[in-house]
């Protein structure tokens, strides 16, 4: 018996090794970069926990929220959505050309979200009383009421589209089966609760008009999230794919170049469209609220760097390489999408929030916050790796047939 | 109090020193504010809580009218009396009257910076200088208690509530310690214990809710001798200021800043200059808070009711109607004798 587990342990987690190599094959430099800003990470969360926000954060009355909000929350549930563009293209609208990206993409999701959820606990006073808002005591008049169960529901259902890889994996072909099944289902309700969530993350703003700037606040706070959720989930499954692509190039047998490329120009062409609804809205809004004075100062400078330099711009260069078939361009692009939109998140949540404040009264993140931030996404890229190593990500199973 | 201010910094202290950021973490702390940022373990808001509970329970009637303060800023002389006895009452970290009561004499006082609210500290006085004549303003600042509290919308586990006295009141038995409360207030009131590591809480003025139900006044209505603070109800105090704006012509601008301020609140201002010149906002509109969200959450609401389940059945229709067409290519391919090639 002891000795059918040390195979099976063996066979599944040190992928076929004996202890001794798997501990030796994974001394390299990657992994002492990743070590150390793991430790740094955790060092800092025992910190937090013992010692409390006072000191680990320049958090402070007037900025009850800082990095740990704007990137471990707005930025990473934006950049979480491969999920909910893939999986919706692949399932809801039949897009079978693109079910290569879906698990990659689901798999990006539920690790987003679990370790959003993981990195706002550090953030929360009282963490532990998070089951008090699932049952216990609702607050329906909150948008964060509406996020919370939406990220609950969420996780449940990204956990249920990637369960038939861990299922293949663990060779349970009947769980496999019923849970490709729920897997579509997962899929049409994902779309539903991850729009709503995605909007309501800029919905947490409507309540501060007298805060946040005016470049930056507008009614449509909501929609300009959902769409900028949206082209941040195709640009990062460009971003992933050009990565994954790099990294795990041996798991990639059938590997086809200029399948992939095709394809890779499709999200472009694709992520245009968003950026481009994305740019008229924002102009509209300008014009809506006749904030055009308003970008003459500093902020406005500011602002026209984020929609000109990280939304316009990325439209133009989709475009383009859409139109000359290339593929570099598009990947290249979608790295700069994807930094326009954390660009966008941050400037929300901390740089034109009480953007009327001097300087020195601003907030800016203590060595400490950015520390957990980073320790919290070298787990996320640790257990991607962990997972792609192991599961069917990447490839088909050989021994299921495809479930699309 | 349980303990002095003195003990406090010294455990503080001696914690954080233990540690690798200690000393430069307090110094930092300094350089955010006053001492009041360390208290923690406040005890005031569960004690209101408490009572706000057991009159609901016991069905206590509520007052005819709710309770409302007016601060006229043109009689405050900056005494800071209001500020000891609100520590002192609601068992805040607190020093010396004598200490309150100098700062307006002082060539270096605490007047030298626009303060605000603290985990200890649930109302500060403010400095401003009057750019009709240059003589100092002081002006108290505390929780404006909203009829349409922000706070209490913003709160995802319902841990506010508007009293029928007027009063809004914070259950920290609940609070999960998000902060978003301190996001939604217009007024920048809510503060929070972040040197707290288990058991942070929210703090907030109560409009001395434990006072005003037993038939008193807050406190630091009770202790002002300037005449500058008035507890009542609130239709006579509205009548009143704008009485006195009628009767001293040219005395004070002529708005009574909280009648109608993100939809009314129960503490009303008079100044004798424009009130943004006073740190109090007049860039904040007259609509409540909750309004500002309660489109969105209707919308999604509608949405996901509503909207979602055509998408579900439509998607179940295209699915099963792709399935029937598999079927019935793979039966064709199967009658002309070719393998199923199915590709993807």
């Amino acid at each position: 018996m002891a000795k059918s587990t040390n195979t099976w342990f063996r066979e599944k987690i040190l992928l076929g090794m004996t202890p001794r190599d798997y501990i030796i094959s994974n001394f390299n430099v990657p992994n002492l970069i990743a070590a150390i800003f793991l430790s740094a990470g955790v060092g800092v969360m025992i910190y937090r926990l013992l010692f409390g926000l006072g000191p680990t954060t320049n958090l402070s009355d007037n900025y009850p929220w800082g990095l740990w909000i704007g990137f471990d929350i707005l930025v990473g549930i934006a950049l979480a959505a491969p999920g909910l563009t893939l999986g919706t293209a692949v399932h809801l609208f039949g897009m079978k050309e693109y079910h290569h990206f879906a698990r990659p993409a689901i798999l990006s999701s539920l690790l987003g979200y679990v370790f959003a959820i993981y990195a706002l606990m550090f953030d929360l006073g009282r963490y532990y009383r998070v089951p008090y808002l699932i049952g216990g005591s609702w607050g329906f008049t909150s948008i964060l009421f509406l996020i919370g169960w939406h990220f609950f529901l969420y996780t449940i259902i990204c956990l249920i589209e990637w369960s038939p890889a861990l299922f293949e994996w663990l060779n349970l072909r009947k769980l496999r089966e019923f849970f490709t099944k729920m897997a579509v289902w997962a899929t049409i309700f994902g779309v539903i609760i991850a729009g709503g969530h995605q909007s309501a993350l800029g919905g947490l703003y409507l309540v501060a008009p007298a805060k946040l700037h005016p470049l930056w606040y507008s009614t449509l706070l909501p929609v300009f999230f959902l769409l900028s959720a949206v082209f941040a989930g195709i640009s990062m499954v460009i971003v992933e794919g050009t990565i994954t692509h790099r990294v795990f190039r041996r798991q990639l047998k059938h590997f086809d170049p200029a399948e992939y490329d095709s394809r890779t120009i499709g999200l472009g062409m694709a992520a245009a469209s968003a950026l481009f609804i994305y740019f008229i809205l924002k102009i509209f809004d300008i014009a809506h609220y006749n904030n055009w004075a308003y970008l003459n100062t500093p902020y406005g400078y500011w602002y026209l760097v984020e929609i000109l330099g990280f939304v316009l711009l990325p439209a133009l260069l989709f475009t383009s390489a859409v139109r000359n078939r290339n593929a570099k361009l598009v990947r290249f692009t979608g790295f700069l999408t994807a930094f326009g939109v954390i660009l966008n998140r941050l400037n929300v949540c901390i740089i034109a929030y009480n953007w009327y404040l001097p300087t020195s009264q601003k907030y800016y993140p203590l060595w400490s916050e950015v520390a957990l931030s980073l320790g919290v996404v070298t787990i996320i890229v640790l257990f991607y790796r962990f997972i792609v190593n192991r599961m069917a990500i990447l490839y088909e199973h050989p021994e299921y047939e495809s479930a699309h | 109090m349980g303990i002095s201010r003195r003990e406090f910094l010294k455990r503080t202290a001696t914690i954080a020193g233990t540690t690798l950021l200690g000393s430069s973490a307090i110094a930092h702390a300094y350089e955010k504010g006053g001492p009041s940022i360390f208290s923690t373990g406040n005890t005031a808001n569960r004690k209101n809580w408490k009572i706000w509970v057991e009159r609901k329970e016991a069905r206590v009637p509520p007052p005819e009218e709710p309770y409302t303060v007016l601060v006229d800023t043109t009689k405050c002389i900056g005494c800071r009396r209001c500020e000891w006895a609100c520590n002192e009452w609601n068992k805040n970290p607190n020093r010396p009257i004598k200490e309150f009561e100098a700062s307006v004499h002082q060539e270096k006082s605490v007047f030298d910076k626009v303060r605000r609210t603290h985990a200890g500290e649930f109302t500060v006085v403010n400095r401003y200088i009057s750019s009709k004549d240059g003589k100092p303003i002081y002006v108290k600042k505390q929780c404006m208690h909203c009829e349409e509290p922000g706070c209490l919308s913003s709160c995802f586990v319902d841990s506010f509530k508007k009293t029928p006295e007027g009063s809004v009141l914070h259950n920290p038995a609940v609070c999960i310690g998000c902060r978003y409360c301190m996001i939604a207030c217009p007024f920048d009131i809510p503060a929070y214990e972040y040197y707290e590591a288990l058991n942070p809480q929210v703090t907030k003025c109560t409009m001395c809710y434990d006072r005003i139900t037993e038939g008193g006044v807050p406190a630091c209505v009770e202790i002002c001798t300037a005449e500058a603070l008035r507890f009542g109800k609130m239709s006579e105090l509205i009548n009143l200021a704008h009485e006195r704006i009628r009767n001293n012509p040219g005395k004070y601008v002529d708005h009574v800043y909280g009648e109608h301020e993100v939809g009314g609140t129960s503490w009303l201002y008079l100044s004798s200059v424009p009130f943004d010149e006073i740190g109090l906002r007049t860039d904040i509109g007259k609509t409540p808070i909750p309004k500002t969200s309660k489109g969105f959450l209707f919308a999604v609401k509608m949405f996901e009711i509503v909207g979602a389940w055509p998408l579900v059945f439509g998607a179940y229709y295209a699915i099963s109607k792709a399935r029937k067409k598999v079927k019935a290519s793979h039966e064709t391919s199967v009658q002309k004798g070719e393998g199923h090639g199915e590709k993807h």
